[in-house]
Formats: structure tokens, C-alpha cells, sequence
């Protein structure tokens, strides 16, 4: 008999609140060591919250979270929340990761080391004196996923990875991030992309104050499931073996419109 | 030249004066790199006017000016921390609210005291030729503990000032690490503002980063850089201000100000594209 490893983070009928608001009600989510999982909803639907109740930073006003002994968090901000004008260079933004010895500022040649090495991983250890602005937007997502991954995390929760990129760069954050999962390194990330990334993930939640649907995209993508989670009639078309989900036309809407072209 | 420089040296006020402007100059430029990087470079403009409400109450109660003063200043800093920290109201309008409403406090002390009016005018405008030997050893003090504190909290405070939000995920404490910024801006304010004088304070604080941050990407750079600018208008400024007669303020502020005038210029991206394009003529030839 195998006996299954006890899970990074547990959270069981979590509720949570702002104000007299219920952001987030009866969630119960289990991430495991190597899970992959995408969290897509529309704006408001909680998807940050549920990754600041993930970080420990937001406590819920009801239900468990549970997190395994001495579990170590990487965090990716969204890249517009960067203040990209800010004097650093991509080696000093790595850094940050490492704790400061007392009364020495400077990073010795053990952090020097690892942040090489983790730059070398991610493929970028050629920039680590350049600016964080003189940088393409795939490289700039890298410098904070190396940030993250200094602290030698067994959970990696990003927030919106692909907001405002371009499609090429969203297929190499893509690439990355299934690298270090094959890796071994659990995910959690949150996304508004349904056919960019939701339905490359292997495990996706659809969120929209509560968990409407969860499991592998094939299975949850469905009309009735994102109908529900967006409020917005959706129809599941398929290529190549994969989901597309596309906005159903309103009929009515677009008849009137040839119509008044027309006269 | 040399007697230009030397000749004021003859006077142990000038002397004093030289160096306190000269260190007020280099703190107020290390401190105002947080300053300026966290959007806050109105803190400066606001902790000086709400601690003028503070050196009011000294004044009429016959209080020391930095016990009096530094305790009124610290309790404005924290608020205007706390008031930020709630969402829906910006550093900016907590700042405008709670130190506006101290330097309103003075004003109304100076319109009922007239003991008050003659020593606040000091604070106001700036006084270095009356720098007592209780003024070097509190900017000497107030900049040691600075230095030992930006040493010792050196990442979590570059941290908390690039990505506060990431940084508290990350363990770091920056409520804490904000509480100490102030306490050391307030500290910093309190000491130059004797030299500087309430209205020209922000200056300070504001131009040397913001010039420093024209001739470098890197944050540990710019530190050295905005401290070394500081210092040097302090001394410079402090020199005009003994030859020209000018309070000693104002001419701190005018040779922040050249500074930056110079090496905006000098940095300005049609004289960058300038000189690269007379690079690759010349290498080309």
C-alpha cells in the first residue's frame, strides 16, 4: 500500500470578506507536490484573493487553511505592478529574495553564486547588470520568476504571468513555467487567457466567488461551466485535440446590424 | 580661489555651519533616494511643516526645540503611515491633512505668543550662523544612526521600498520597515531643519535623488551618488551663502538645483544620440 505525501496546502470551506462583501465562499482546494494549476474567472471573481489566502496573507473569516511544516512560497507579481522606472538591475532584483546578514548589505560570494545559477536556469544570466527596464517582456517575467525561485520554493503562485505580453513571449513563460513543473515545482497561477493558457494547463479552476468547475481544462471547459463563471454565453469549439473557447455571437444584435447596413 | 575657500574658515561659526550643511546636505540626499523611489516626495514638504507645529509648542511652553519638536514630528510621520496604508486614501492627501493641519497649529500659536514668533522665524527661514554645539552633535548623531540603520536593514528596506506587497509576502515586516523610514526622515528633518528652514527642506530631499537617478540604473549607486550631491550643495551653498550674504537656505537649494539643471542637460536624449551618432562616425572612420 502506498501512502500519499501529505498535501503543500489544504484549504477547506474557506470564506473571506472585505467588509460586509463575501469575496470567496465554501472553497476547498488540495495542492499537491508538482500540481499545475490555473485559476480563471472574470475581474472580481476572486481569483487574487484566493492566491493572497494561498500566500497566508489574507485569513479567511471562515474555514481551514492548512499548509505542510516549513512549506516554502514563491511569489510572481503582476509585471504592470512593477515600477520599471526604479534604479535596480536584474542581479540586485534577485536578490531581494536573500535574507541581509546583520550589518552586511552586501551580497556575498555564495549569493553571487546562486543567483548566477538561477539565471543560468531561466536562461538569462547574461543580463544580470542590465536595467530592469532595457529588457523584452518575457525576460522581465524571468527576472521575477528567478527572484522567486531563489528562496528554493516547493509552491510557485504567480498572478496573471501573460497580462500584456505578446503572443510569442506567452508561449515562452508558458514553456518555462512547464519546464520547472516538470521539475518538480507545484504552480498555482491566476489568468484571464482561456485559450493561451488555461487550456495548455493540465488542472484549471473557474472561479467566480466559489469554485464552479475543476479539473483537467477538456473536461471543465464546458458552455454550461464558463457560462456560469462569466455570466457571458461562451461556445467549446475544438483543434487539434485542444479546447477554444469563442464568445457566441448575438444574433439579434448582429441581424440588426446588417440590416442598417443594408438600408 | 583658495582664499575664496579658506577665508571663511577664519570663523568657528562659519566652520560650524560649513559642516552641518554639508551633512544635513549628504543625509537629506541618502534618505530622500527612499523618498523620492516611494513616490513620497511631498513627505519631505509635510514632516517639515508639521514639525514647525511641533517647534511652536516648544517655543510657547518653553520646551527643549528637538525633544518638543522631534516627539510632535514622529507622531505626524507614523500618522501619515497609517492613514496610507488604508487603500482608499493616498499618501499624498494624508500627508496634505494631517501635517497641514500641524503647521496651521503653529501658525495660530505664532498669532497668539510673540515669544513664539522671534525663535520660530529660525525654523522657518533657516539660521546657520547661531548653529549651537547642541545642533553638530544632534545632526552628527541623527546621521550615525541613519547610516547604521540603512547598513543594517539594507534589503528589507530596498525591498519594502520597490514591491511592498511582494516584500510582505516574502516575510518581510514593512509596516515595520516603513515605521523606520519615518522615524529616520523625522530625525533627519528635525536636525536640518535649523540650517534649511521649514520652506526649502523638501528641496533637500528631493533634488539630489532625483539628479543622481539621471546618471545611474543602479539603486546602491544612486545612494552614494544622491548623499555625494547633497553634501556638496550643502558645502557649496553654504560658501555662497557667506560670500553673497544670502541665507544659507536658499543658496543649498540653488546649487541642488544647478546640479540637476546641469546634468539634465547633460543627459537630455538628444545630446545622448549625439554623441553616440559622433561615436560611430568615428569609428567608421
Amino acid at each position: 500500500m502506498t501512502v500519499r505525501p501529505e498535501p503543500l496546502l489544504r484549504l477547506h470551506a474557506v470564506r473571506c470578506r472585505y467588509g460586509t462583501q463575501t469575496v470567496l465562499d465554501g472553497i476547498d482546494l488540495t495542492i499537491g507536490d508538482s500540481d499545475f494549476i490555473g485559476i480563471v474567472g472574470p475581474s472580481g471573481s476572486g481569483k487574487t484573493t484566493l492566491l493572497r489566502v494561498l500566500l497566508g496573507v489574507m485569513p479567511p473569516v471562515a474555514g481551514t487553511v492548512t499548509r505542510r511544516d516549513g512549506l516554502r512560497i514563491g511569489y510572481v507579481p503582476q509585471v504592470e505592478t512593477i515600477n520599471w522606472s526604479f534604479p535596480v538591475t536584474v542581479g540586485e532584483v534577485v536578490l531581494m529574495a536573500r535574507q541581509q546578514r546583520f550589518m552586511r548589505p552586501r551580497a556575498n560570494r555564495q549569493d553571487h553564486a546562486d543567483v548566477e545559477t538561477t539565471l543560468r536556469r531561466l536562461g538569462i544570466a547574461e543580463l544580470v547588470d542590465r536595467h530592469i527596464r532595457a529588457l523584452s517582456g518575457g525576460q522581465q517575467q524571468r527576472v521575477f520568476i528567478a527572484r522567486a525561485l531563489l528562496g528554493a520554493p516547493h509552491l510557485l503562485i504567480m498572478d496573471e504571468p501573460t497580462s500584456g505580453v505578446d503572443v510569442r513571449t506567452r508561449h515562452e513563460i508558458i514553456h518555462l513555467l512547464a519546464e520547472l513543473n516538470a521539475d518538480g515545482l507545484a504552480m498555482v497561477l491566476s489568468t484571464h487567457d482561456l485559450n493561451g493558457i488555461a487550456t495548455h494547463l493540465p488542472h484549471i479552476i473557474c472561479l467566480n466567488r466559489t469554485i464552479l468547475g475543476a479539473g483537467p481544462p477538456r473536461e471543465v471547459l464546458t458552455s454550461e461551466v464558463l457560462e456560469e463563471t462569466y455570466g457571458a454565453p461562451m461556445d467549446v469549439l475544438e483543434h487539434a485535440g485542444m479546447p477554444i473557447i469563442v464568445d457566441r455571437p448575438r444574433h439579434g444584435a448582429h441581424t440588426t446590424h446588417l440590416s442598417q447596413g443594408a438600408s | 580661489m583658495m582664499q575664496w575657500l579658506l577665508d571663511p574658515l577664519n570663523y568657528a561659526f562659519v566652520r560650524n555651519a560649513l559642516f552641518v550643511c554639508t551633512i544635513a546636505g549628504g543625509l537629506c540626499g541618502l534618505l530622500g533616494v527612499y523618498v523620492t523611489l516611494k513616490g513620497m516626495s511631498y513627505i519631505g514638504h509635510g514632516l517639515s511643516h508639521a514639525i514647525f507645529g511641533g517647534a511652536a509648542i516648544c517655543a510657547a511652553v518653553g520646551l527643549n526645540f528637538f525633544v518638543g519638536a522631534g516627539i510632535w514630528g514622529l507622531a505626524s510621520g507614523l500618522a501619515v503611515a497609517r492613514v496610507t496604508r488604508r487603500r482608499t486614501i493616498g499618501a499624498d492627501a494624508a500627508i496634505g491633512v494631517i501635517t497641514t493641519a500641524s503647521f496651521a497649529f503653529g501658525i495660530a500659536l505664532l498669532g497668539l505668543y510673540a515669544r513664539v514668533k522671534q525663535s520660530i522665524e529660525a525654523t522657518l527661514f533657516g539660521s546657520v550662523l547661531g548653529i549651537s554645539a547642541e545642533d553638530l552633535i544632534v545632526i552628527v548623531a541623527v546621521t550615525a544612526v541613519t547610516l547604521v540603520v540603512i547598513i543594517a536593514f539594507y534589503r528589507p528596506l530596498l525591498f519594502t521600498t520597490f514591491d511592498t506587497d511582494v516584500a510582505e509576502v516574502s516575510g518581510v515586516h514593512t509596516a515595520r520597515i516603513e515605521a523606520i523610514l519615518m522615524l529616520l526622515l523625522c530625525g533627519a528633518i528635525l536636525a536640518s531643519m535649523r540650517v534649511l528652514g521649514v520652506t526649502l527642506i523638501a528641496a533637500a530631499l528631493v533634488i539630489p535623488p532625483v539628479t543622481a537617478r539621471m546618471l545611474t540604473t543602479s539603486f546602491n549607486r544612486m545612494l552614494w551618488l544622491s548623499s555625494a550631491i547633497g553634501a556638496f550643495a550643502g558645502l557649496i551653498g553654504m560658501y555662497l551663502s557667506y560670500h553673497l550674504d544670502i541665507s544659507s537656505g536658499a543658496t543649498i537649494v540653488l546649487v541642488n538645483f544647478a546640479a540637476f539643471a546641469v546634468v539634465y542637460a547633460a543627459t537630455s536624449p538628444a545630446r545622448i544620440r549625439r554623441r553616440s551618432r559622433a561615436f560611430e562616425q568615428r569609428e567608421r572612420a
